[in-house]
């Protein structure tokens, strides 16, 4: 049933992502071979000589392969979380509205930003994030601040309540969107679009920044959490009764995984799956306990995520592929056969 | 627990509920369907708060304990757990040992001792989700006894069950009630939710009959358990003779 030991797992992935990282930075339009690419890496280390060579690999691709490594480590921790939440392996980030508040408020500063811009009321830009991205992480932390706040009452937050309130909200979130839509010109709409598929084109140091700071906040709360989730699993009350603060840890891990989705959506767009995906490959290699799952989703996300997007780079040169595309392209299928399977096993009670 | 009362939405769901529970003691709360059983143990677990009344546990109010201190003293078994994660039944086990830090190697120790405790250990590699209720109920069981295995800071300890034996076969149920009545032996104060009369004159010091959400009857089995209470509480017609073999009451309905 378990097929790897949790160190095994741990150790493969710490060996894995500087490689996928390396072999990310040396594939693109312009491939680099290996020695060119360690010559490189001595002359301008070394000697401070910047060539072609280098300012592909140090200025373009490394902070992509960078932000992609963050990225999958955000999305897919910020899934282990929710699933441990909902007590269902079948939970992701999007179901408490953060995915598709993004997608609207977007949509709203793609259509509507222009006509503010030109009459002087906002900045062009912050820190880096375009005014859509900024547009993205309100839309998503308004959605799930809606969502928390439906759900929770005196008593507490009601997980189902959530969940039930999340489909409601991304409905609502999805009627806005096709709304701005409607009034879109064409070339608002292919923009639309493409950023729901979910792309790291615009990949730079700013937008690295911005993620690590997520991932390192991920880093530093999850996995003190992962007791907690543990116990959380047998049921709310069962938790409360091995001495879990439930509400509060309900509300940490709410807010820590919507800051971290919103981010990642701001930056990204929808990169779809990774947070439902990548914690379920962990829990079938070694096991449900989130002592081990949080930093072996942050660090398969990781490295799922760089393969992705190197792939979403190099699959139809000279263009280059939404890497939100890729992960959906393989995340789907995988999820009907998850289904099939738990089917096959008449898998109780995995819906809620 | 002292004259303790609970309306919700306006339903009276217990009204002056008193009893106390001393170490070395088995209550068992009896009733039909709907008569306050399970409120009664979250209010005394201190999951629900009373509305009027108060709950004291080792001489504290329920409320005033902080979660996780309480928790290394009082080990509480809900109905129908639900956990649909492949732990293996070790780890459910061991997750009884959240509140408490005694190292990895006395944890393993304490886990497999309480899984030997309810007929279990064969149990340890299998995973959960894939046992039989039965078989899941016993790891449950396992799991609430890792978690007072000890006592901590000398404060005696309680251990809540409600219908601990309901998916049982007849083996396990008289294995329970031993185990329950062992554990009392040692020390533990032990209130359990049994629907089975003569199973709760088995191993029961002292009972309490409740009928919506008031206390009929609270003293031995031999006080509780007249054939004028059992047709007043379930409105059945009742004999009660005594047990030739443990000396019990004997409910034949």
């Amino acid at each position: 049933m378990r097929l790897l030991r949790h160190r095994q797992l741990i150790w493969a992935l710490l060996i894995a992502l500087p490689v996928v990282l390396v072999i990310g930075m040396l594939s693109g339009a312009v491939w680099i071979t290996p020695p060119a690419f360690i010559a490189t890496l001595q002359q301008s280390l070394l000697e401070g000589v910047s060539s072609l060579e280098s300012l592909i690999l140090f200025s373009i691709r490394l902070p992509r392969v960078i932000l992609a490594a963050l990225l999958g480590a955000v999305l897919a921790g910020a899934g282990a979380a929710m699933q441990g939440l909902f007590r269902n392996p079948l939970a992701d980030p999007s179901l408490i509205g953060v995915a598709s508040g993004a997608s609207a408020g977007a949509g709203f500063v793609v259509v509507f930003g222009g006509a503010f811009f030109s009459a002087g009321w906002v900045p062009a830009g912050l820190v880096g994030m375009s005014l859509v991205a900024l547009g993205a992480f309100g839309g998503g932390f308004v959605a799930v601040i809606l969502v928390y706040r439906l759900a929770t009452t005196e008593a507490g937050t009601s997980v189902a309540t959530m969940l039930l309130a999340g489909i409601a909200i991304s409905a609502l979130a999805g009627a806005l969107n096709s709304l701005f839509s409607f009034f879109a010109d064409n070339d608002m709409l292919r923009r639309i679009s493409l950023w729901q598929m979910g792309s790291l084109e615009g990949a730079n140091w700013e937008r690295v920044g911005i993620v690590a700071v997520a991932a390192l906040l991920m880093v530093a709360v999850l996995p003190r959490q992962s007791q907690a989730l543990n116990a959380l699993l047998l049921g709310e009350s069962e938790a409360r009764h091995l001495g879990v603060a439930v509400e509060s840890l309900k509300r940490r891990i709410i807010l820590i995984t919507a800051f971290g989705v919103g981010i990642a959506v701001a930056t990204s767009g929808i990169v779809a799956f990774v947070g439902l995906m990548v914690p379920h490959w962990v829990r079938l290699l070694i096991g449900p306990d989130h002592r081990y799952l949080i930093p072996g989703s942050l660090l398969m996300g990781a490295v799922f995520m760089v393969v992705a997007d190197t792939l979403a780079r190099v699959l139809i040169l000279p263009a280059e592929l939404p890497t939100g595309v890729i992960t959906a392209l393989l995340g789907a299928p995988f999820f009907v056969s998850l289904l099939i399977q738990q089917r096959r096993r008449n898998y109780s009670g995995v819906l809620p | 627990m002292e004259s303790v009362s609970l309306r919700l939405h306006g339903a009276q769901l217990l009204k002056d509920v008193s009893f106390a529970v001393q170490p070395g003691e088995v209550l068992t709360i009896l009733g039909p369907n709907g008569a306050g059983k399970s409120t009664l143990l979250r209010v005394l677990s201190g999951e629900w708060a009373p509305g009027a009344g108060e709950v004291t546990f080792n001489g504290r109010p329920i409320q005033q304990w902080h979660a996780a201190e309480r928790a290394r003293a009082m080990a509480v078994l809900p109905q129908g757990a639900t956990l649909d994660f492949p732990f293996t039944c070790e780890e459910v086990v061991m997750l009884g040992r959240t509140p408490h830090d005694t190292g990895l190697q006395r944890d393993t120790e304490i886990v497999s001792a309480a899984l030997t405790a309810v007929d279990g250990s064969h149990l340890r590699g299998r995973i959960y989700t894939q046992l039989s209720g039965g078989e899941k109920q016993r790891v449950q069981l396992a799991r609430v006894l890792a978690q007072i295995w000890e006592p901590v800071a000398d404060q005696a300890r309680i251990l809540i069950l409600d219908e601990p034996t309901a998916s049982f076969d007849l083996a396990h149920q008289q294995l329970t009630l031993d185990l329950v009545q062992q554990l009392a032996g040692q020390g533990f104060g032990v209130v359990m939710v049994l629907h089975d009369l003569n199973m709760a004159a088995r191993c029961a010091t002292r009972m309490l009959l409740l009928d919506c959400g008031r206390m009929v009857e609270h003293g031995t089995p031999l006080a509780v358990l007249t054939p004028d209470n059992i047709r007043r509480v379930f409105g059945v017609s009742a004999v009660v003779q005594t047990n030739p073999l443990t000396g019990n009451p004997l409910v034949i309905t």
